[in-house]
């Protein structure tokens, strides 16, 4: 029996005008990602990984192919997804807390129960800011907080409307390896939690097979996916498994692709 | 209690000594030179005929400070408005904003005679020159702050389907704030110029027609003491925005200590 994907991409290209320059980005990506899945994205720079993001969640639409969400082709942005980005990209006018809430005054039916039950749905933004760290800092403004610390207020915005897919996008990229490494046991814990299925694009290839269940890498641009790892380490995983001879191979191999596909 | 009143002599003496020593050097100045007071009259001679005329000035410093607010509201309501359609539409910014240059081009002194035609001497053509001089700079700063919104920032709460009338409410119009008020500290002192240029020649009241008629009696420091209150009443003002901007848009002055 199959189940249908969360996640699908069929035959998906595109190609678009930046400053009146013809932009292949993809070419050809196919792939599934099924519900409660981790999947990260690794390749070389500029090789489509953000674009395959934005064609799922609904930012922009492919020039052929398909994307579909629980068997349905998508049609403009999506309230069943949450998205991080590289950048926190907090609102700075607003607190920890206001940012945390923002997606229940736009997503239905939130939106129209908003005032109604403020109460409950600030709990929930305080529950989701004690679990990544953030405890006492809901009503301190963006500024002063640290970028790992943004990092996890955006982390909570993505999650508080409950979407059923998250995308990240090289999430932890602007921050120290210490922080970095610490969001990893974050994100997983919260993933653990929520359920729900994500798909990360990274650079970080230790931050891709800590995380997550396949590693998917992509070729140049046109980008295209060339290779398929799946991770079975168990879980919960620890940063001591790090240093484990399998964490290791697993590395190597998508390492050694990346290394093939950039010649 | 007395490190309150520290902050508050630390914040309020700087300006406070600033004019003592404007209005000394003035004072001293006309003294050393023997300034004729016809042509320019001492800082205590100009406010000695304040003190004099004090009950003719404020009726028409009050009918002043009215067409300035009457047309400085206007400016804020209309400025607001095209300048959120320039700052969000590309197309509108492209094709609106060489008229609205051409209009701000225009001397705004020069309109006086015409609004008289049209309107008659009285408040209306105050008001209205009070609302064009001022209406432009709050226009071009409410669209500089929409057109300037971070793309990040916007693809947040697309990526949440929200629409544009959501993104300019959550993201478009806070990210304009401080933009605006900063517009509106400019736009009121302009008010001010505005409303008394017109009042030299098209009003019967209002602290510009005291002005003319005093000059027309050779009551230079009349004439000074009219301009003195115009001064007090735009910093006054502009202390009014410069506070609602404090507390309005606080988070784009966080670096600065107060």
């Amino acid at each position: 029996m199959t189940s249908i994907p969360c996640v699908e991409l069929r035959s998906v290209s595109l190609r678009y005008h930046s400053d009146g320059k013809p932009v292949h980005a993809l070419e050809d990506v196919s792939l599934t990602v099924e519900q409660g899945e981790f999947v990260s994205i690794a390749g070389p720079s500029g090789c489509g990984k953000t674009t395959i993001l934005r064609l799922v969640s609904g930012l922009m639409p492919p020039t052929c192919g398909q994307v579909l969400i629980d068997g349905q082709p998508i049609v403009g942005p999506q309230k069943r997804v949450g998205m991080a980005f590289q950048n926190p990209s907090l609102l700075p006018w607003r607190s920890a807390l206001e940012n945390v809430l923002l997606p229940l005054e736009v997503v239905q039916p939130h939106r129209s129960q908003f005032n109604a039950r403020r109460k409950a749905y600030e709990e929930e933004a305080h529950r989701l800011l004690r679990i990544v760290g953030l405890d006492g800092f809901a009503d301190k403004p963006p500024y002063q907080l640290s970028g790992g610390m943004q990092q996890r207020v955006a982390l909570c915005r993505a999650l508080i409307h409950q979407p059923e897919i998250l995308l990240l996008d090289e999430p932890f990229a602007a921050l120290d390896a210490f922080t970095r490494e610490e969001l990893w046991g974050v994100l997983q814990e919260l993933w653990t939690v929520r359920r729900c299925t994500v798909i990360m694009v990274t650079h970080d290839l230790r931050e891709a097979v800590f995380l997550s269940n396949q590693v998917l890498v992509m070729s140049k641009r046109p980008g295209t996916i060339v290779h398929q790892q799946i991770i079975d380490l168990p879980r919960p995983r620890t940063l001591e498994q790090t240093f484990d001879p399998r964490f290791v191979d697993c590395v190597r191999q998508i390492y050694d692709k990346i290394g093939e596909v950039r010649q | 209690m007395s490190e309150t009143l520290r902050l508050r002599v630390q914040s309020f003496a700087p300006p406070v000594v600033a004019i003592a020593l404007f209005a000394a050097a003035w004072e001293i100045g006309c003294l050393a030179f023997n300034v004729d007071e016809f042509v320019l009259p001492r800082p205590s001679v100009a406010f000695a005929s304040y003190l004099k005329w004090q009950s003719a000035i404020w009726p028409n410093a009050l009918q002043t400070l009215m067409t300035t607010v009457i047309g400085f509201g206007l400016a804020i309501v209309l400025g607001v408005a095209l300048g959120a359609v320039i700052g969000y539409s590309a197309l509108m910014y492209r094709a609106l904003y060489p008229l609205l240059i051409a209009f701000n081009s225009v001397p705004k002194a020069a309109l006086v005679p015409v609004f008289v035609i049209w309107f008659g001497i009285g408040t209306i053509p105050a008001i209205l020159i009070a609302f064009l001089i001022s209406f432009f700079p709050i226009a071009v700063n409410v669209a500089t702050g929409i057109a300037t919104v971070e793309p990040e920032l916007r693809d947040v709460l697309r990526s949440l389907g929200a629409s544009q009338f959501d993104i300019f409410r959550k993201v478009g119009f806070p990210r304009a704030a401080p933009y605006f008020f900063a517009s509106l500290k400019v736009a009121i002192t302009l008010a001010f110029v505005g409303s008394v240029i017109a009042e030299l020649g098209a009003s019967n009241n209002g602290i510009g027609n005291m002005m003319v008629i005093a000059s027309s009696r050779f009551e230079v420091p009349l004439v000074f003491a009219g301009l003195m209150v115009v001064a007090v009443m735009g910093i006054a003002l502009y202390a009014v925005f410069a506070l609602l901007e404090r507390r309005l848009a606080a988070w784009a002055y966080r670096s600065r200590s107060v």
